[in-house]
């Protein structure tokens, strides 16, 4: 591990090691919060400073943690930087978080961000796991805003707000529960043959 | 009266896995087969009781009463962590084979999203303390349902041939999609 370069660890979140297209973590928020673009977006951005708050004191401190209670230390520890996203988004941007509702405290339940501690941030360097838990965190965002915009062209016609198509062509279907389901089932299958291929 | 509506809301119409996105790691993890997503199921339940009960005792006596509402999170997580301990621990002496078949996912319920997802949603709704009981475990019920529903469809699925691409992961979802869609029909039942 401690060859890799850092550029490297950065770029590992994007593609070789996506969090939701390769390790399939994290899909609660994933299919919940991906009705539109924008939220997918700004559910990636929250979780992104997550990872990178928590990779970087979990690192940072796993030398002063006994063995036997890391794992509830690490989740202190994510709660808290969760708890600082809830409250800022709740000050600063009450309509957003208003549409994401319970998903912002379910940070502290997403596997990405409990797995990257304990995977990575344990066992590297501080700027290593900063780095890692950025690109993680922007892997997991360029994952969700895809599936999001997927999912509201298809659905509405729009991407971000800008009009595409008149909505009467949308299929209502990909809006609701049962296309989030079925538009990340097709998007799974894409990047696997485009990875093999 | 109500409570039936609760139950009836929860197990069918607002299903927490195929309408509210909460407990997907174990919906495809664990549904391979009928018996370890009855065994899952059955654990979900038991902590997710139990969670809602001591979290909802905790958020009402000191949280509240105190005004530190803001460590609801933190509070929440360690509560569910510690309970998730217990049940492991009893169930390695009660039934071995049980906890054999979990393996792997019973330390993982802590980070289901589905057990703090009601506890904290309990709260926000308002409910009391019975309402809270009988909708944690209506949810866990709807839990045990799809999970059972999807593990009946994955055991068949096994014996498909597929593309390639979409061995796995792929097709578990585009089913859950088509289940998802199954339940859309009880929608308008309960308001």
């Amino acid at each position: 591990m401690s060859k890799t370069s850092n550029l490297k660890v950065l770029l590992n979140g994007f593609i070789k090691e996506n969090p939701i297209f390769v390790l399939v973590l994290g899909m609660c928020p994933t299919l919940a919060t991906t009705s539109s673009a924008i939220n997918g977006l700004s559910m990636g951005l929250a979780t992104t400073f997550v990872l990178f708050g928590s990779n970087t004191v979990v690192s940072a401190i796993k030398n002063l943690i006994p063995d036997n209670v890391r794992i509830p230390a690490y989740v202190v520890v994510i709660a808290t930087f969760v708890t600082v996203v809830e409250m800022s988004m709740q000050a600063y941007l009450p309509a957003l978080y208003e549409s994401l509702g319970l998903f912002i405290p379910l940070i502290v339940v997403n596997c990405i961000v409990l797995g990257r501690a304990e995977a990575f941030a344990a066992k590297n360097t501080v700027l290593k796991s900063s780095l890692d838990g950025i690109g993680m965190g922007l892997g997991f965002t360029m994952s969700l805003t895809m599936l999001g915009s997927i999912r509201e062209i298809l659905g509405t016609g729009k991407v971000f707000g800008f009009t595409l198509y008149s909505d009467e062509y949308g299929m209502l279907l990909f809006v609701l529960a049962p296309g989030a389901f079925i538009a990340l089932g097709y998007l799974i299958a894409v990047m696997s043959k485009l990875k093999k291929a | 009266m109500s409570y039936i509506l609760i139950f009836i809301s929860a197990v069918f119409v607002n299903n927490i896995v195929l309408s509210q996105f909460l407990g997907i790691c174990p919906f495809l993890g664990v549904s391979k087969k009928i018996e370890t997503a009855l065994g899952m199921s059955g654990a979900v339940a038991f902590v997710m009781a139990i969670a809602t009960v001591v979290t909802y005792l905790i958020q009402k006596t000191i949280l509240e009463p105190l005004n530190v509402g803001f460590l609801q999170t933190i509070t929440y997580i360690l509560i569910i962590a510690a309970l998730v301990q217990m049940v492991e621990i009893i169930l390695k002496k009660v039934s071995p084979a049980l906890y054999q078949a979990l393996g792997v996912f019973l330390p993982l319920i802590t980070t289901n999203c589905a057990i703090l997802g009601v506890a904290i949603l309990v709260v926000q709704k308002d409910m009391n303390l019975l309402e809270s009981v009988v909708y944690a475990l209506s949810t866990s019920v709807g839990f045990g349902l799809a999970l059972v529903l999807f593990a009946g469809i994955r055991e068949q699925l096994g014996m498909t041939r597929l593309p390639k691409v979409f061995e796995g992961t792929p097709i578990s979802l585009i089913t859950a999609g088509l289940l998802a869609m199954a339940f859309m029909g009880f929608a308008g039942i309960v308001k």
